[in-house]
């Protein structure tokens, strides 16, 4: 039994690999400057023109390594989220985590009116931890008043929207009196928005991605004794609390930073572990690489539909998230008692 | 149950005469209160003894007064549709911001704003009027439909999954059709732009939607003790639902075509007035009126004052007194 599944994992993680590499291409050879497949291999083989090669390099190659980085940020932390907390329909942006990240990066180009420019490396860098801090108060905030003897899982569902609520009332008055410049940036920002990028953003990103994600890999044997239930998790003797804590640290820092490279992007936590579930099973050592491939190809798509939709308007690739996912979303709410 | 027979009818009367005066004086702040601070008096003389030669007599007139009026309808509207739907659906958290009325609103003002420019100040009303309520139906559907009925987490996020769709499609229409701006000044825009033409159309839905509402205030409090002890009562459940929604469906369309997204007041006034007046909704109703105009003339005065010159979103201020009573429902309060 256990064979059949590693094998299946295996053509599973091939077949998102080619996936992911197949959309990388498409993506790379579409947009408002043509450039056809062919043309992008040559240009990679530095036999492009330099007007290829910048187009490339330095507009598309970011945005779409970032996606891939993002979504997989995104998938991950829910994916913790709804493991820890024994609630299917947990997710960063739901619970309010993403808006609090959001806030934090507001008030950080509110006080420092620090903008995003690419030479200001200072600030980007800075961004994603204060992104974790303001992610991490929110949950802070969520867990507190969530508890009542114990978290319930409906109860920190509810207790999420309503920080939520809070937080996003907070965003309006601190945007409102930004000046008009940093206004738009905020807002277009907040809307999930990774065509505007370039490669500082994802330098920024990848310590967090390339440490926590294989550290989430490592804890995933906790994450099935915790899905189990407290009962269940105290009988087998793990620390249940400490460990629960340590997991939701790393699925705040994650959503945290994500959001701080590319906005809140909402519902991607949500349904890529219900996706990875329904191909690979229950087991968390096969859930977060798969949640982590195929959060990031979604976001890769997702952004590509997002820059060619209705051109010359680029979309927030979050609006294309919220549309594609919330039917799945709402499928899964009628779904679940 | 034992509960209301403490409420006697003198002292629930008391309250609500109160409650007017109190109403009454916030108005005369409101008014009086602004970019430019205008004397209590002549606030006065300008209702009672207009004189069009005084300036501050016109400034109360064409912006104050409407603006002061505009708010009372939409707050004691929102607080009547929160709480017909609460007691028609005995859930707590039921109420118009939670079920994407705003959102179903602002995309049917985006749509026609961008397909049919042309068209006129009462059709974007009525566009606006049917994107709330097709929100609204959209989840109320989720709710009923899925395993487990209408729960307050299935409403509760029934609502996030509609709003955030919605909200997401009219940013892309607006962002093709460059109605940012627009859209924004429309989401920001609480009660600053209101004038007579908003009063009116709020005055004509409303004494429909309150007519209603009052006429079948005895038959939601019947409804609100549960669908099968009604019927068993021998009341037409089907028929006070559908004219429910009715003017659920006239008093939000018209509140929030006026004064855009205003969160959370629909929430917590059936709360507050069900906790001061008991459980017979002949009293929640027009109390619950009383209370929300009462919470949101004084909400638009907080966010003329705390950010002044400036206008901060009333939307964001009643936002930040609702949550924490939201939270408190969410823990598990109020309910029985």
């Amino acid at each position: 039994m256990k064979k059949i599944h590693k094998s299946k994992f295996r053509w599973t993680v091939f077949i998102l690999v080619i996936g992911v590499i197949i959309s990388f291409f498409l993506s790379l050879s579409t947009g408002i400057i043509a450039i056809s497949p062919v043309e992008v291999v040559q240009t990679i083989l530095h036999d492009g023109t330099a007007r290829q090669e910048m187009v490339l390099f330095d507009f598309r190659l970011p945005g779409i390594i970032l996606a891939l980085f993002i979504g997989a940020g995104l998938a991950v932390s829910g994916s913790i989220l709804q493991g820890v907390t024994q609630n299917e329909l947990a997710d960063p942006g739901i619970l309010g985590i993403n808006t609090g990240a959001g806030l934090a990066v507001v008030l950080f180009l509110f006080f420092f009116q620090g903008d995003l420019e690419p030479t200001n490396t200072s600030s980007i860098f800075l961004l994603p931890i204060f992104a974790f801090i303001g992610a991490l108060v929110a949950a802070g905030f969520i867990y507190l008043l969530a508890w009542k003897k114990g978290i319930d899982p409906i109860r920190l569902v509810l207790v999420g929207i309503g920080i939520n609520a809070a937080f996003s009332a907070f965003l309006v008055i601190f945007q409102l009196k930004m000046d008009p410049q940093n206004f738009r940036q905020a807002t277009v920002w907040l809307s999930g928005d990774i065509w505007n990028t370039n490669w500082m953003f994802v330098l920024s990103i990848l310590p967090w991605i390339i440490t926590l994600i294989p550290v989430t890999i490592s804890k995933a044997k906790t994450l099935d004794v915790l899905t189990l239930g407290d009962e269940v998790a105290a009988g087998l003797g793990s620390k249940i609390e400490k460990e629960r804590v340590t997991l939701l640290f790393l699925a705040v820092a994650l959503a945290g930073a994500s959001v701080a490279a590319g906005g809140a992007i909402a519902f991607l936590g949500l349904i890529v572990p219900h996706i990875t579930r329904k191909i690979i099973g229950p087991l968390h050592q096969y859930i977060i690489p798969i949640s982590t491939l195929i959060g990031g190809l979604l976001l890769i798509i997702a952004d590509m539909i997002a820059k060619n939709l209705l051109q010359p308007t680029q979309m927030p690739v979050g609006i294309i998230v919220s549309i594609l996912s919330a039917p799945y979303f709402i499928y899964l709410l009628m779904k679940t008692k | 149950m034992l509960h209301t027979i403490n409420h006697s009818t003198f002292l629930r009367l008391l309250i609500n005469i109160f409650s007017f005066i109190a109403l009454l004086l916030s108005i005369g702040f409101s008014i009086a209160l602004g970019a430019v601070d205008i004397h209590l008096n002549t606030v006065w003389n300008a209702l009672f003894h207009f004189d069009s030669e005084v300036t501050s007599h016109q400034i109360i007139q064409e912006l104050r007064l409407p603006r002061a009026f505009a708010a009372v309808l939409v707050g004691a509207f929102l607080a009547i549709s929160g709480a017909i739907m609460q007691g028609m659906t005995r859930n707590p958290l039921a109420s118009p911001s939670i079920m994407g009325v705003t959102e179903g609103s602002a995309l049917a003002l985006v749509i026609m704003l961008a397909f049919f420019p042309a068209a006129s100040n009462s059709g974007l009303i009525i566009a606006s009027f049917i994107g709330a309520g097709l929100a609204v139906t959209m989840v109320f559907m989720i709710g009923s439909f899925s395993k487990g009925g209408l729960t307050q987490v299935k409403l509760a996020l029934g609502g996030v999954a509609i709003s955030t769709m919605l909200s997401s499609i009219s940013s892309l229409i607006s962002l093709h059709f460059q109605l940012e701006r627009q859209m924004g000044f429309w989401m920001a825009g609480g009660l600053a732009d209101t004038n007579w033409n908003s009063i009116q159309l709020l005055l004509v839905c409303g004494a429909i939607g309150l007519t209603l509402a009052i006429s079948m205030s005895k038959s939601i409090t019947i409804l609100s003790l549960g669908d099968d002890i009604a019927s068993g009562l021998g009341q037409n459940n089907m028929l006070i639902k559908i004219l429910g929604i009715f003017s659920v469906l006239l008093l939000t369309g018209a509140a929030v075509s006026i004064a855009g997204p205003v969160g959370f007041i629909g929430l917590i006034v059936p709360h507050i007035t069900r906790f001061i007046m008991g459980t017979d909704y002949r009293w929640i109703i027009p109390s619950s009126a009383i209370f929300g105009g009462l919470l949101l003339v004084l909400a638009d005065v907080v966010s003329r004052l705390v950010n002044a010159p400036y206008e901060t979103p009333v939307g964001a201020i009643t936002s930040l007194i609702g949550v924490p009573f939201f939270l408190y429902l969410a823990r598990g309060g109020g309910t029985k």
